[in-house]
C-alpha cells in the first residue's frame, strides 16, 4: 500500500489490471446492506420506482456531463459537473436497489449499459438536448424540485434501502435545487437577453412538466416552488399541458437513442471488460 | 486461538480494538489530511465468530468516487496487519452528515487552509423549504482568520467543498459543506 498515491491500493489485488477510480465491474454499491425485501412490500412496485428514479439520474447526469468544457464559467461547470455526479451515485444505488427486488439479480452495469432506449424509463424532459444555459437551468429547476419533492417523502418508504437512498439524496438534491432556482432569479431578473432565454426556456420546459406528476403525489409542492421561484425572478409561471405518452411507459423523444448510444458504447464495445 | 470463555473474550475484542484502530487510521483519499475516522465515514469495526474483521463505510455523497479506494484502503491496511479475512459493507442509514467530521478532523483542515463546516441544518420530515434570500453564513477564513469572506462557487474539486474567498487576505479557499 502506498500513501504516495492512494488510488494505487485500487489495483492492488488485480495484477493484470490497471483499473482506476471510473469504468466497470466494481463492488456492487450496496454491498453489505441488508438486502431483504419486507414482508407487505410490492416487489414490482418498488423494482419499478427504483428503475424510474435511476433512469431519470443517469440520464440527467449524462446531459448534466455534456457542459464540461461549454460552461460560460469554470465555477458553472464544476457545479453542474458535482450535481450530475451526485446523481450519478444516486443512479448506482438504485440500480443495484432494483437488480435485487425485480427478481432479475443484475447489476448496475446491465442497466446503465445493455439496455435499450425503450427500456428506459426517464420522463422526457431528462434526455431534452442542453439547449443553452437558460434550459439547463430551468430543467434541472423543475427536475430537482420534484425529486426533492418525491425523495422526502421516500424518507418514508416502507422498503429500509429505498427509505436511506432516499434520505441521502434529499441532502444533495436540496443544494441541486438551491443552484437552480438561484440562477434561475439571476437570470429572469437579469439583462433583458438573460429574461428572453428564461421565459423562452420556461416555454420549452412546460409542455414535459405534467409527466412528472402522473404518478407521485408531489404535485402541489413542486408547483409551489416554481411558482416561489418564478416570482422572484419576475418570469410567468409555466403553463403545462399534458403531452401524449410517457416516459414512464418506455415512449421517449427522439434525442434518447444518441444520447445512450454515446453513454453505452464503450460497454457494448468491450462486454464484461473491467478497466 | 480458541480458547476457553473468558479468555477468547478478552482476546477477540482486544483484536476488534486493534483492526479499529487500523482502520481508523487510513487517510482519505482526497483529503488526505484526513483519516477515515476524522471524517466520520467508518462505521464501526467488528470481527465476527469466524474471525472476518467487518468494517462499515458510509459514503459522504452519494456520487462520491472515493468509495472504492476507502474499501480498498481499509481492506489493505487490515490485511498488512495481519487480518486475511475483511469485509468491508457500505452503511448508508443514517446518512453521514458532515457534524461527525470530529474536532481533530476540523482542526486539520483549518490547519490545512480549508474551513471546515458549521452546524448541518436540522430537516425535519415534509418538505424542505426553498429560502431564496436566506442569510449567508459567515465563514472565517483558515489563512489570515478574517470574517469577511464570500462564496465564489458552492460545488469545488470534490462533492463535499465549496469555494470561497477572503475579503481582507485576497486568498481563495475551500470550505467543507455543511450537509
Amino acid at each position: 500500500m502506498s500513501d504516495d498515491h492512494v488510488y494505487m491500493t485500487l489495483a492492488e489485488g488485480h495484477e493484470d489490471d490497471a483499473r482506476w477510480a471510473y469504468g466497470t465491474g466494481f463492488e456492487d454499491p450496496l454491498h453489505g446492506v441488508d438486502t431483504t425485501v419486507p414482508e407487505g412490500v410490492d416487489a414490482a412496485g418498488l423494482a419499478a420506482c427504483c428503475l424510474a428514479l435511476g433512469d431519470d439520474a443517469l440520464v440527467s447526469a449524462q446531459r448534466l456531463a455534456e457542459w464540461c468544457t461549454r460552461a460560460p464559467e469554470l465555477e458553472e461547470e464544476v457545479a453542474l459537473a458535482n450535481i450530475g455526479l451526485d446523481l450519478l451515485g444516486q443512479a448506482r444505488l438504485l440500480y443495484a436497489r432494483c437488480g435485487q427486488v425485480d427478481g432479475t439479480g443484475r447489476g448496475e452495469d446491465a442497466y446503465a449499459y445493455f439496455r435499450d432506449p425503450g427500456d428506459f424509463r426517464n420522463v422526457r424532459l431528462a434526455e431534452l438536448p442542453c439547449g443553452d444555459f437558460a434550459f439547463s437551468v430551468t430543467r434541472l429547476l423543475v427536475l430537482s424540485s420534484w425529486r426533492l419533492a418525491h425523495f422526502a417523502q421516500l424518507t418514508a418508504s416502507p422498503d429500509p434501502v429505498l427509505a436511506a437512498i432516499a434520505a441521502k439524496g434529499v441532502k444533495e438534491l436540496a443544494y441541486h435545487r438551491q443552484y437552480a432556482a438561484e440562477w434561475a432569479v439571476r437570470l429572469g431578473d437579469g439583462t433583458e437577453e438573460s429574461h428572453r432565454r428564461m421565459r423562452r426556456a420556461l416555454e420549452q420546459v412546460a409542455p414535459y412538466i405534467g409527466e412528472l406528476f402522473t404518478a407521485y403525489d408531489v404535485r402541489d409542492e413542486v408547483v409551489a416552488v416554481l411558482r416561489q421561484v418564478t416570482e422572484a425572478a419576475g418570469l410567468p409561471m409555466p403553463v403545462y399541458r399534458p403531452l401524449p405518452g410517457a416516459g414512464r411507459d418506455g415512449d421517449h423523444t427522439e434525442h434518447l437513442a444518441p444520447l445512450l448510444v454515446e453513454l453505452q458504447s464503450l460497454a457494448r464495445a468491450h462486454p464484461e471488460g473491467t478497466w | 486461538m480458541v480458547t476457553t470463555g473468558g479468555d477468547m473474550v478478552t482476546t477477540v475484542s482486544a483484536e476488534a480494538r486493534r483492526a479499529r484502530r487500523i482502520a481508523e487510521q487510513v487517510p482519505d483519499p482526497e483529503l488526505p489530511m484526513l483519516t477515515l475516522a476524522d471524517l466520520g465515514v467508518l462505521r464501526g469495526v467488528e470481527i465476527t465468530e469466524d474471525g472476518t474483521v467487518v468494517a462499515g463505510l458510509t459514503p459522504t455523497y452519494s456520487g462520491c468516487p472515493a468509495m472504492a479506494e476507502m474499501r480498498a484502503g481499509v481492506a489493505a491496511r487490515l490485511r498488512q496487519a495481519g487480518f486475511d479475512r475483511v469485509e468491508i459493507r457500505t452503511v448508508l442509514d443514517p446518512p453521514w452528515t458532515s457534524d461527525w467530521i470530529t474536532p481533530a478532523g476540523r482542526r486539520k483542515l483549518a490547519e490545512h487552509g480549508i474551513a471546515p463546516p458549521g452546524a448541518a441544518p436540522r430537516r425535519s420530515t415534509g418538505p424542505v423549504p426553498l429560502e431564496l434570500s436566506a442569510t449567508r453564513r459567515s465563514v472565517t477564513c483558515p489563512r489570515c482568520g478574517s470574517a469577511d469572506t464570500e462564496e465564489t462557487s458552492r460545488f469545488a474539486a470534490t462533492s463535499c467543498k465549496a469555494l470561497w474567498r477572503c475579503r481582507s487576505c485576497r486568498e481563495p479557499f475551500e470550505y467543507v459543506k455543511e450537509i
